[in-house]
């Protein structure tokens, strides 16, 4: 089993994807330009991070019109996993693969730093190996990462435990200060109903080694190896 | 409009309105043998300014050293590039973008991003870093919250969309600046050294292609704008700055970068300041070859563009590029790949001529050597130092001023606070190799693949060099040659940004030569070549200068990535030392020039005599005692003197939780806010694990420096000087919600 890690106009977390696989986590990797559209059925599909068509008109809108994401689709509707890591989990709300919409920073700016999550469930194919609770360190960086969507929705997300990972402080407790951009229910990561599409605005491919500053985004590619499609 | 503006009659009034002098008009009258046209006069004004030719600053910068053995490419091409060994080459350079961000900031500062990164790629390096040095004004001037936060969203904005992180800087508030700020961005790229590419025209008969964004009327100008001071209405010049597009510059970039790997190009350059002008020209000068240009292939944004226009457009993200013949499907192709145009506008020829084709006649025939080479060069006068001697600013204070009270000051003043705001809003991890982040004495990055890390710094100390432009340029490569050795990094080159007031002025062309005399010496001494730079003059408005303000941006080399150090206490307990050099007082009675400046607005006196031996041992001390894993950090004393220094460091601790236990040595006297604030040359604080203190005075003792035990790191910030009660004492709270509130508001 290997990883694509998709690449369109603008991306520019794509090496940094590729390496924390190939490098890190020593899988099989390799690019997939937007404009392609063959995934291989037991690919895991990376939308990395960036700026995808310059984020012009809105935040991954002109990305999802790519021929490669026919393909995508068709992935996630069997049920193979795919990731959407910041500007890819933007893409992932605009096809509708994922639910909601991230609107801009409450602060209207642009933020960069590292933050604390919490997994809040570990029904989804990227966070199995996880712990319930389990407190994860990673970097965001972004300025339309402020998660919304309207009651109802919120409200399937609870109930499916389809809400993967939540903005906390660093004792795991979720509070309006360890809210970054203003998401609902400090939401910072979603799945779909089956679990097998994920979406996050923090990097987990920055957290994948020591140097940077910790290892907890490897957990998360991880976790997808063990998946096994039913 | 047509080329019937070729017809009109050029006058010695129209030069006079091109920034041509009546002396310089003389001269292209007297070369051409006639009175050149419109299109002419044009490209004379965009080649012969202050910003292009460096006709005021050029003979002093030959006084720079620009070689070493890790030279591979010096001043005069799009950027320097030194080797670091394994084949691996850095491609460094840093640019101004002063006059357009006062104008428009948001713009002005993204398009000074833009245009370092085309440098830094040009050469055939993907760009791995940018830094910037920010010089706004008064923070209570009316301007400046409005131009201080558009620039840092400019930087943002750019940098983040293209995907290079901004991992350093330098942001000061200060009234000299009111009127003309600074925005100086430096970028620095990897490459392979065996593969640098050059802006080169060579080749009789090769395509001249243009690739990337289309011409438009925007910025047509801008290097003249850039050469004169500022007078009444700056927001009637907007039109002359120039609008960015990061997504399309990240095209090029990639596009570039393949097309590079292809084979098939010759020779690239970007289209910057003077835009197709200055490409074109300079690329055929350093080649000896001539150009034929037909302009009616340009890709064009507007309808019935001129070839003035076309000529002198700074439109964004355009490139030149000179290919080999034969090969134009292969540019086309990749262009095409990344949703960009290519269009064959030209090609080299031998006649050493600009020629110029447009409707099916020719606009322009001018000598390229002319252009370039015999552009007008200035000796201009330089006033004698007559400065007449200012007192000390510890003269301003009262010795009986509450030090704590004055410690806080400090760390409130926007200058020493706390800059996350800023560097919150740039992306500065993207591509996963940033070691040590912003907000320390260097940022560093690590080289993936290669064992290897580079240290970044930015650096000026405007203060310093108005009151001896001489020792403050001197003092300021070596405080970054400091910065870099506390993160465990050899300094191997350098590159600079001199921003001055307005060279027709005999005082501002004293201090530019007797900075570029400081820096040359420092050079010198460290052997730390210049390879690359920029100058930047007419930095006055209304007749009022700057203050002399040389950006250095430096670049240090660390062979093993894994041995850095942070700035920050780290370890509860550890013994804090000050490394200084040997042969003076550790603790002196320096002048507190920053603390008499925010009490009292005072500035006067000497800055810092630094001595460059002890420099070299000192800096040479801190990076075996981090190579050797000896200490746990290291900070560089600055502006604030000692007692900034040591609230940096706790400051920077994990959660700044940690703090400081100081106990000043007996043998300190004087005044005592001399001692905590008094700034200084060549001192070091570092914390270490008292197991180590043995090796680390052997380092000290093998390098010739002096090593001074002062304190434990504690969970609080308490200084004593003799007794039993402490001077300051501080919780850490307290320092850091002072600290970290310094710019609320602001950014």
């Amino acid at each position: 089993m290997g990883f694509a890690v998709i690449v369109f106009p603008g991306s520019n977390c794509d090496h940094d994807c590729f390496h924390a696989i190939s490098k890190l986590l020593k899988k099989p990797v390799r690019y997939v330009w937007h404009a392609d559209t063959s995934i291989n059925k037991n690919e895991i599909v990376v939308i990395p991070g960036g700026f995808s068509y310059g984020d012009y008109l809105r935040a991954g809108a002109i990305a999802k019109t790519s021929p490669i994401m026919k393909s995508i689709k068709k992935h996630a509707k069997e049920g193979r996993p795919v990731i959407g890591i910041c500007n890819g989990f933007q893409i992932l709300t605009e096809s509708d693969l994922l639910p909601g919409t991230l609107i801009r920073n409450n602060s209207l700016k642009f933020i960069c730093k590292n933050i604390w999550i919490r997994c809040e469930s570990t029904q989804s194919i990227f966070t199995g190996k996880l712990n319930k609770k389990e407190l994860l360190q990673m970097p965001i960086a972004h300025g339309e990462g402020n998660f919304f969507c309207k009651e109802s929705i919120l409200e399937d997300l609870e109930n499916n435990q389809q809400i993967i990972f939540k903005y906390t402080n660093s004792n795991g407790s979720i509070v309006q200060s360890s809210n970054p951009n203003g998401s609902l229910k400090n939401i910072a990561g979603i799945s779909n109903k089956n679990g097998n599409v994920l979406g996050l605005m923090p990097h987990p491919e920055r957290a994948c080694e020591q140097i940077l500053g910790g290892k907890d985004g490897l957990k998360l590619f991880s976790s997808a190896l063990s998946y096994s499609i039913k | 409009m047509n080329i019937e503006i070729n017809k009109s009659n050029i006058t010695l009034e129209k030069a006079l309105e091109h920034g041509i002098s009546s002396e310089e008009w003389e001269k292209i009258k007297a070369h051409l043998g006639r009175t050149p046209n419109f299109t002419e006069l044009g490209i004379f004004s965009a080649m012969w300014n202050e910003h292009c030719s460096y006709k005021s600053s050029k003979i002093h910068l030959k006084r720079f050293p620009t070689k070493s053995n890790r030279v591979l490419q010096g001043p005069g091409e799009n950027a320097g590039v030194i080797d670091i060994g394994d084949n691996i080459g850095v491609a460094f350079k840093m640019e101004s973008h002063n006059h357009p961000s006062y104008i428009e900031p948001f713009q002005g500062a993204a398009t000074g991003v833009g245009g370092i990164l085309r440098d830094i790629f040009t050469m055939g390096a993907r760009p791995i870093v940018l830094l910037d040095s920010l010089h706004f004004g008064d923070i209570n001037h009316e301007k400046t919250k409005f131009l201080s936060s558009s620039v840092v969203s400019g930087i943002s904005s750019y940098g983040n969309c293209i995907g290079v992180p901004t991992i350093g800087g330098e942001t000061k508030f200060h009234s000299s600046y009111n009127g003309n700020i600074l925005v100086n961005v430096m970028c620095a790229g990897l490459l392979s050294t065996d593969k640098i590419f050059r802006g080169n025209a060579s080749g009789l008969g090769n395509p001249i292609i243009y690739v990337g964004a289309k011409t438009g009327r925007d910025g047509i100008h801008g290097a003249s704008m850039a050469s004169s001071g500022f007078e009444d209405s700056t927001s009637e010049q907007r039109p002359t700055v120039q609008v960015g597009d990061p997504f399309k510059e990240k095209l090029l970039l990639e596009a570039c970068l393949e097309l590079m790997s292809s084979d098939a190009i010759i020779g690239i350059q970007d289209m910057g300041a003077a835009g197709l002008t200055s490409s074109s020209v300079e690329m055929a000068s350093r080649s000896g070859t001539g150009i034929l240009l037909e302009l009616d292939g340009v890709p064009c944004r507007e309808s019935y563009m001129n070839p003035y226009e076309m000529m002198l457009s700074e439109s964004q993200e355009r490139m030149l590029l000179v290919a080999k013949k034969g090969k134009e499907k292969i540019v086309h192709d990749i262009f095409k790949k990344w949703d960009l145009e290519t269009q064959i506008i030209g090609k080299v020829t031998n006649d050493k001529q600009l020629r110029i084709l447009f409707n099916n006649q020719e606009v322009t025939n001018l000598p390229i050597d002319f252009l370039t080479e015999e552009a007008p060069v200035y000796n201009r006068e330089m006033s004698k130092n007559n400065a007449s001697k200012s007192s000390d600013p510890i003269c301003k204070l009262d010795e009986n001023d509450n030090l704590e009270e004055s410690l806080l000051a400090l760390l409130n003043h926007p200058n020493h606070g706390d800059k996350k705001p800023i560097w919150e809003q740039y992306d500065h991890m993207v591509q996963t190799n940033t070691i040590i982040r912003p907000g320390e004495d260097a940022s560093v990055t690590r080289i993936k693949g290669s064992g290897k890390a580079l240290a970044f710094t930015v650096d000026s100390n405007a203060r310093y060099c108005k009151l001896n432009p001489y020792n403050g340029a001197l003092y300021t490569i070596i405080e970054s040659a400091r910065n870099l050795s506390c993160k465990g990094a050899e300094p191997v080159a350098l590159t600079n940004c001199l921003n001055f007031g307005n060279p027709e002025n005999p005082e501002i062309m004293r201090q530019f030569s007797e900075a570029v005399d400081g820096m040359s010496k420092a050079c010198i001494e460290l052997e730390i070549p210049v390879v690359s730079g920029n100058v930047s003059l007419y930095n006055e408005t209304h007749g009022n200068d700057i203050y002399p303000t040389p950006v250095i941006g430096m670049v240090g080399l660390i062979e093993n990535h894994l041995l850095t150090a942070p700035q920050g206490f780290n370890n509860l307990g550890d013994k804090i030392f000050l490394i200084s050099p040997k042969g003076e007082i550790p603790f002196p009675n320096s002048t507190p020039h920053e603390l008499a400046w925010i009490k009292t607005g005072y500035e006067g006196g000497n800055g810092p005599i630094s001595n460059l031996s002890s420099a070299k041992s000192v800096n040479t001390a801190c990076r075996e005692a981090v190579k050797n894993e000896v200490i746990n950090s290291s900070h560089d004393l600055g502006e604030g003197g000692l007692a900034i220094a040591l609230a940096e460091s706790s400051l920077s601790s994990p959660s700044s939780s940690l703090g400081a236990i100081i106990r000043l040595p007996k043998n300190c006297t004087g005044r005592i806010d001399s001692i905590l604030f008094g700034e200084t040359c060549s001192r070091i604080i570092v914390s270490t694990d008292p197991n180590n203190v043995k090796k680390l005075n052997e380092i000290a003792e093998k390098n010739e420096v002096l090593l001074t035990e002062i304190g434990i790191v504690g969970e609080k910030f308490t200084i004593y000087s003799d007794g039993n009660s402490p001077i300051i004492d501080l919780e850490m709270e307290k320092i850091t919600y002072t600290w970290e509130n310094s710019l609320k508001g602001i950014f």
